[in-house]
């Protein structure tokens, strides 16, 4: 591929793909992708018949432990492995009725862990109000996920920190490297030394010291057409790397493996690496990572109240396969009384040691 | 057939080298997979070695194998060319020792 290709598509990455027209803002056409080429000429085996063969097909619920609300697609950055298109120019966001219908099911589910998620999900103008109604509710934990810059976006937002802390909310953070080239490649130029000062005035808060129970945990996904490595081995480097160069302290590092849909699928495809990284995810297929899978104890919830298997799923809107379909019908027993809807991008999930949102599973 | 002797697509078949010879391809595999455990050395000090060598022995599949197994360990592109480096520099230290032996034959040989 050219360099002048490269640069085009990078110039149009500072763009959602939906704001550019791009045809991959379609879910039919991310489907009909996944489902053809390699796997319709049968080179590579469908996720179906491989967790068959494990009998784990239909894929089922377990215990439902995670809610994960996204409050809106609007964020401050356009990142291009993004696969909720998120970016300035998406306007969906969850209004405060359906937050309400939020909160009537956070007060009463069974599940220990809320997780709120987006675009930036602070940008939600509710977003404030959301997080002291939820926490009134008692969840065990009950997480943010934070891009780090949106803290020091806009005075509006410098006190965040605050905030988190004054509710004890869990902060995960995307840190795609522990250096200045390889985080503003992926995230745009200036996030790094943006993303720092605000790991530093999380810490100065008590957030990710050895010892405090104010969480903060970072997220770790490859910056191109390659799997993460081995979470131990990177949590260590990035430990060292931060603690030696910016004194930064943080617990724990989650490593995402990206899954092929919506910009990262737009990148694959433009850079020409679909196929080979296709191979890569199921050659890296691993039976055990199966049972573990997130969409097995989550519940994805989207800005405007449908429920899905997981943010990927709803990304590609397939929503749950049940009669309880939104959050104002919501019904636990129901909902987890379903099968799990799955494709070919579910062998991100199931590569190596497994990824999900809290990281490896297997 | 290909009509290159090197198809980048031949690396992902590596495995079925094992399909004409059982025993020893399995075993290489074994032994293959055990060397790049962290060890004394680590998995990430290992990959970088690897990486080094198969410039050296000019493996293209090796490169394509390395660079990314450097990218999925966080190695940094500045780590990737030193190691490069190393190995360009013991290959060409190797040219220019038997400079030695050219000086000794030329001196062995002159009046």
């Amino acid at each position: 591929m050219s360099q002048s290709i490269i640069n085009e598509v990078k110039k149009a990455s500072k763009k959602s793909l939906k704001a550019r027209d791009n045809e991959l803002a379609s879910v039919n056409k991310q489907l009909n992708i996944l489902n053809g080429g390699l796997f319709a000429d049968g080179e590579l085996p469908y996720f179906k018949d491989k967790i068959s063969e494990i009998g784990h097909y239909p894929l089922k619920p377990k215990k439902l432990e995670i809610l994960q609300i996204n409050v809106g697609y609007m964020c401050n950055q356009v990142c291009e492995h993004c696969h909720v298109d998120a970016g300035p120019d998406r306007k969906e966001i969850m209004t405060r009725d359906t937050m309400e219908q939020c909160l009537e099911v956070i007060r009463n589910t069974g599940a220990h862990t809320l997780d709120l998620t987006g675009g930036a999900p602070e940008m939600n103008p509710n977003f404030r109000w959301f997080v002291e109604e939820a926490a009134k509710a008692g969840i065990k934990d009950f997480i943010v996920r934070s891009n780090l810059t949106i803290i020091r976006a806009n005075k509006k937002y410098h006190d965040l920190p605050d905030f988190f802390k004054k509710h004890n909310v869990h902060v995960v953070s995307s840190m795609p490297h522990y250096t200045r080239g390889k985080t503003d490649k992926q995230r745009g130029d200036g996030v790094f030394d943006k993303s720092i000062k605000a790991l530093q005035e999380l810490n100065e808060r008590g957030y990710g010291m050895p010892d405090s129970d104010l969480r903060l945990d970072l997220v770790y996904n490859p910056s191109g057409a390659y799997l993460p490595g081995d979470q131990a081995a990177l949590e260590k480097d990035f430990k060292k790397a931060l603690d030696e160069d910016f004194s930064i302290q943080f617990h724990n590092l989650f490593t995402i493996t990206n899954l092929p849909i919506s910009r990262f699928l737009d990148y694959l495809i433009a850079s020409e690496n679909y196929e080979d990284y296709m191979y890569a995810l199921v050659d890296a297929y691993n039976p055990s990572a199966v049972a573990n899978v997130m969409c097995t104890n989550t519940i994805s919830v989207s800005w405007n109240g449908w429920l899905y298997d997981c943010d990927f799923n709803q990304m590609l809107d397939l929503k749950v396969a049940s009669k309880v379909k939104h959050i104002k019908d919501y019904n636990e027993d129901v909902i987890n009384d379903r099968n799990i809807i799955i494709s070919q991008h579910c062998y991100g999930c199931t590569a190596g040691a497994g990824s999900s949102c809290q990281g490896t599973v297997a | 057939m290909a009509n290159s002797y090197y198809d980048p697509s031949d690396l992902r078949k590596f495995g079925k080298i094992t399909e004409w010879s059982e025993e020893l391809g399995t075993k290489f595999f074994e032994y293959y997979g055990k060397v790049f455990e962290e060890g004394a050395l680590s998995a990430r000090e290992k990959s970088l070695i690897a990486l080094a060598v198969a410039h050296v022995v000019k493996c293209p599949y090796c490169i394509d194998a390395y660079t990314k197994d450097g990218l999925q360990r966080g190695i940094t592109k500045e780590e990737m060319m030193e190691a490069v480096h190393a190995g360009a520099a013991i290959e060409s230290g190797a040219t220019l020792v038997h400079g030695v032996q050219m000086m000794n034959k030329y001196n062995k040989l002159s009046m």
